[in-house]
This record gives C-alpha cells, sequence and structure tokens, in this order.
C-alpha cells in the first residue's frame, strides 16, 4: 500500500492559535484550563474569516477552517492546489457538531416561535459543516463528508483519508476534528453524567482524577502519497504508518474494564504499520482524566505493548488543553508528530499520585527527551477512544 | 406585530439587513443587484424572516425569485404593506 504523508498541519487550541504553539508551551508546561474549562480565547474569528463566512459557520466550523488555513499554508498550498480540485477530499471528525448554533435556535423558538427560527441553523449545526465550510473555501471537490464517533472522531477522519489516499480515491486529503461544545447544554448533559472534572482540574492518570475538563479548538492535516509529495517538492513532517480501529461492543459511555478493545486497536494499528511493541518510542494517550478512561487505558497499554509498556513515555494533552471531544485525535496526532519530529516527550501536567496498577511512565512534570534508536526515525502511537465504545489508533512516524 | 412604515423606513430596514448579512453598507444602495454583493437565497430567507418580523408582509420564494437589485427588495416589501 502506498505510504501516506503529513505535509502540513494546523490547529487551534486552548494553548493558542497554530499548531507549534501547542507543541511549543505544552512542552513548556503551560496549561491552557482556566476556571474549570479550557476555551480557545485566543482565536479572533475574524482574523481568519469574512463578516459573511463568519455568519455562515458555527464556531466548530470556524475553528476548522482557522486550522486548515494555516495545514495548507504549510503544505505549499497557497493559491493554486497542488492537485486537480477533484482529486482532492475533506474527511472531518466532530462529536457534537454545531451545538452552540442548536441551542440559540432553540431559545428563538421557545422565545420568539417557530417563525423566527434562523434558516441558517440546519446548516451550521450539521455535524458535516465543517468540512462543507473547508470544501467550499478552498475548492475541494473530491470525497467530502463528516465523521461522527464522539471523542474517537479526528483519529477517524486521518484514518478514513489515509485510506482513502491508499485506495486511489483521492490524491491529497484535508482532514481532522473540530469541536465548540463550551456550551451551557452540553456543559449539563456531560455533568449530569459524571465525565466532567468537579475540581476543574485535568490531572490523567493521576490518583485524584475526577473527570475531564471541556476543551475546544480544531486540529487539521494534510495528507497525500509519499510518491506525491515528493514528486511536487513537498516537505514531509511525518509518515501515518499505522490505523487501528475498533469497538468495544460493551458500554455506551465506559469503556470496557479490561481494555480489550483498545488494546486490539493499538495491536491492530501496529500490524499495519508492520512494526513491534519494542518500536514505539511515545505514546500519546487518550488519557481523559476520568478514573475509568485512565484505568483501562493504562491495562490497554500494557496488553498491546507487554514488557515494553512499562518503557515507554506515555503522556496525555489532555492535561494541557483539557479534552476537546472530536477535535481530540486530530490536535493529539499533530501534537505526536510535532513531538517525535522533536525528539521530546511533553509532560502529563499535575500527574503527583501514583495510583494501584496506574504504572507506567506517565512523564511527570516537565518534559524529557525520547530515547530513539541511532539509526531509524522516532515511532509514537495515539490513542482515541469515544463514548459508545469506538477505539482508534494512529501509529505515527517523523520524517 | 405589523406597523406602517414609510418607504423611506423600509428602505433603511432593507439596507441594514442586507449590510449585516455582510457587504459593506456603503455598498448597499438601490442600485446594487443582489449578486453584486454575494447576497443568496439563504440570506434572502434571513431578509424575508425580518421583513415578516416587522412588517407582517410574508415573501414567498417565487417573490424572492423575482428580486435582483436592493432596490427590487424595497419595492417589493412597500408594494405589499400598503
Amino acid at each position: 500500500m502506498k505510504d501516506v504523508v503529513v505535509t502540513g498541519v494546523g490547529a487551534v487550541t486552548p494553548l493558542g492559535v497554530g499548531a507549534r504553539t501547542l507543541h511549543e508551551r505544552w512542552t513548556a508546561g503551560a496549561c491552557g484550563v482556566q476556571d474549570g474549562e479550557a476555551p480557545s480565547s485566543d482565536f479572533e474569528p475574524t482574523d481568519f474569516l469574512s463578516t459573511k463566512e463568519v455568519r455562515r459557520s458555527d464556531r466548530f466550523s470556524q475553528f476548522a477552517l482557522a486550522a486548515c488555513q494555516e495545514a495548507l499554508a504549510e503544505a505549499g498550498w497557497n493559491g493554486e492546489p497542488p492537485y486537480p480540485p477533484e482529486r482532492t477530499g475533506c474527511v472531518m471528525g466532530t462529536g457534537i457538531g454545531g451545538i452552540g448554533t442548536l441551542e440559540e435556535a432553540h431559545v428563538t423558538l421557545r422565545d420568539r416561535g417557530a417563525a423566527n427560527v434562523p434558516p441558517l441553523a440546519v446548516p451550521l449545526m450539521m455535524s458535516n459543516a465543517g468540512a462543507a465550510a473547508l470544501s467550499m473555501r478552498y475548492d475541494l471537490r473530491g470525497p467530502t463528508y463528516g465523521i461522527v464517533s464522539a471523542c474517537a472522531a479526528g483519529a477517524h477522519a486521518i484514518g478514513d483519508a489515509v485510506r482513502m489516499v491508499q485506495a486511489g480515491d483521492a490524491d491529497v486529503m484535508v482532514t481532522g476534528g473540530s469541536e465548540a461544545a463550551l456550551t451551557p447544554l452540553a456543559y449539563a448533559a456531560f455533568a449530569a453524567l459524571d465525565a466532567t472534572s468537579q475540581t476543574g482540574v485535568s490531572r490523567p492518570f493521576d490518583a485524584r482524577r475526577d473527570g475531564f475538563v471541556m476543551g475546544e479548538g480544531a486540529g487539521v492535516l494534510v495528507l497525500e502519497s509519499a510518491d506525491g509529495a515528493r514528486d511536487r517538492g513537498a516537505r514531509i513532517l511525518a509518515t501515518i504508518r499505522g490505523y487501528g480501529a475498533t469497538s468495544d461492543a460493551f458500554h455506551l459511555t465506559a469503556p470496557d474494564s479490561d481494555g480489550d478493545g483498545a488494546a486490539a486497536a493499538i495491536t491492530a494499528a501496529l500490524n499495519d504499520a508492520d512494526l513491534e511493541p519494542g518500536d514505539v518510542d511515545y505514546v500519546n494517550a487518550h488519557g481523559t482524566s476520568t478514573p475509568l478512561n485512565d484505568r483501562s487505558e493504562t491495562l490497554a497499554i500494557k496488553r498491546a505493548l507487554g514488557e515494553h509498556a512499562h518503557e515507554v513515555p506515555v503522556s496525555s494533552t489532555k492535561s494541557a488543553i483539557g479534552h476537546l471531544l472530536g477535535a481530540a485525535g486530530a490536535v493529539e496526532a499533530i501534537a505526536t508528530i510535532l513531538a517525535l519530529r522533536d525528539r521530546v516527550a511533553p509532560p502529563t501536567l499535575g500527574w503527583e499520585e501514583a495510583e494501584e496498577d496506574l504504572d507506567l511512565d506517565y512523564v511527570p512534570e516537565k518534559a524529557r527527551p525520547l530515547s530513539v534508536a541511532e539509526d531509524r526515525a522516532p515511532i509514537g502511537i495515539s490513542n482515541s477512544f469515544g463514548f459508545g465504545g469506538h477505539n482508534a489508533v494512529l501509529v505515527l512516524e517523523a520524517a | 406585530m405589523a406597523t406602517t412604515a414609510t418607504p423611506e423606513q423600509v428602505e433603511t430596514k432593507v439596507f441594514d439587513a442586507i449590510a449585516s448579512f455582510g457587504p459593506d453598507r456603503s455598498e448597499v444602495t438601490r442600485e446594487a443587484t443582489l449578486e453584486s454583493l454575494d447576497i443568496d437565497s439563504l440570506d434572502l430567507a434571513e431578509l424575508s424572516q425580518i421583513i415578516e418580523e416587522e412588517y407582517g408582509v410574508s415573501l414567498k420564494g417565487s417573490d424572492v425569485a423575482e428580486i435582483k437589485t436592493v432596490g427590487d427588495a424595497v419595492d417589493l416589501v412597500v408594494s405589499r404593506a400598503a
């Protein structure tokens, strides 16, 4: 199968606008959580979009558009697209879509009646709106759609995009995930599930963890075949070596307590990459800071990597930016790529107290250089798991 | 609740609504075509809603399809609201 490479990345996160901003600030130990939430406060829609584009997009699509602009610029895509538009596709994940738009429209319905519900409500809230916005703005005329798998959506989108390039459905894919769910209904609903942190602290794998902190943002990557990238002289950032996706078929919200489904996804991704557990230099964990996830994920990593699980650094981006739900998988894949390129394991911020059986190297306190064999490029895995029992794992290799 | 409006008031209302959809207010004139202002069917759906709430005038799809310029929109509302 064709090697699929990453030639551009872009991100909007609670640590700022820009993929390198995320990488550099997280590695330096900065945390974007404030008052129990992680908003992308630095993002100003009009820095990227016209008045019309702002009106025509929910915040989750605006994040995607800004991240896309950065990713395309890095891929050398300013102006002329590098491939024919009809060979250029877009798959974007989201957990919920335009929930802010939905909530506002519902208030209008309740207070002012059906005749005043905005005509833009449906096209802004639909979960494919992010993909549609990118397609229209950048003339992407190949296969374009949204992917919905809760907090695994960003990783599933990347995995699908890889397969589409490998299958020849497209020459280049713009892919990733976006989410903007810092809304009253989303807060209330996640809190009702006991999924979010009462203390407002994201400390994955720590014994005191009590739920995730909700964040918002987007991550976008440009994927193309290695041959195509070389032919057009594009700079290659990383190779997507493998992708594995499984399902727990266990519970609507809880992960399989044995970590079987997640472990199977890691193993499937390594098999796809034709790699062994011992080849993994870094694990970017899903690490939500919920009691259930971090326990079952630790078990899954041990099952999939065996003895090597205790030798490999495991850290969670969510310690620095909270949980970006359907954007998380994409943002974290980008964070993993940039960490591998710099040969660094960024820290799991806030990790202080060990819990029994949660005994991996979670990279506490501060970033650490990655130890990598001399004769090869660093390899990492990025885990993403979603409500519904969806598991998606990417194996990434720095170029 | 419908209110009685002068043509000047209708014009101001329509101009303001169209400007809120994206174009610069200075570009919104009676002669400006909707196409030149990048006003499309979704904007017209919003405009219809604003007009209906303000003047109680219902603009149907077939009415809206005839509108080519900002002035056409103003004149249509004025003729219905009379």
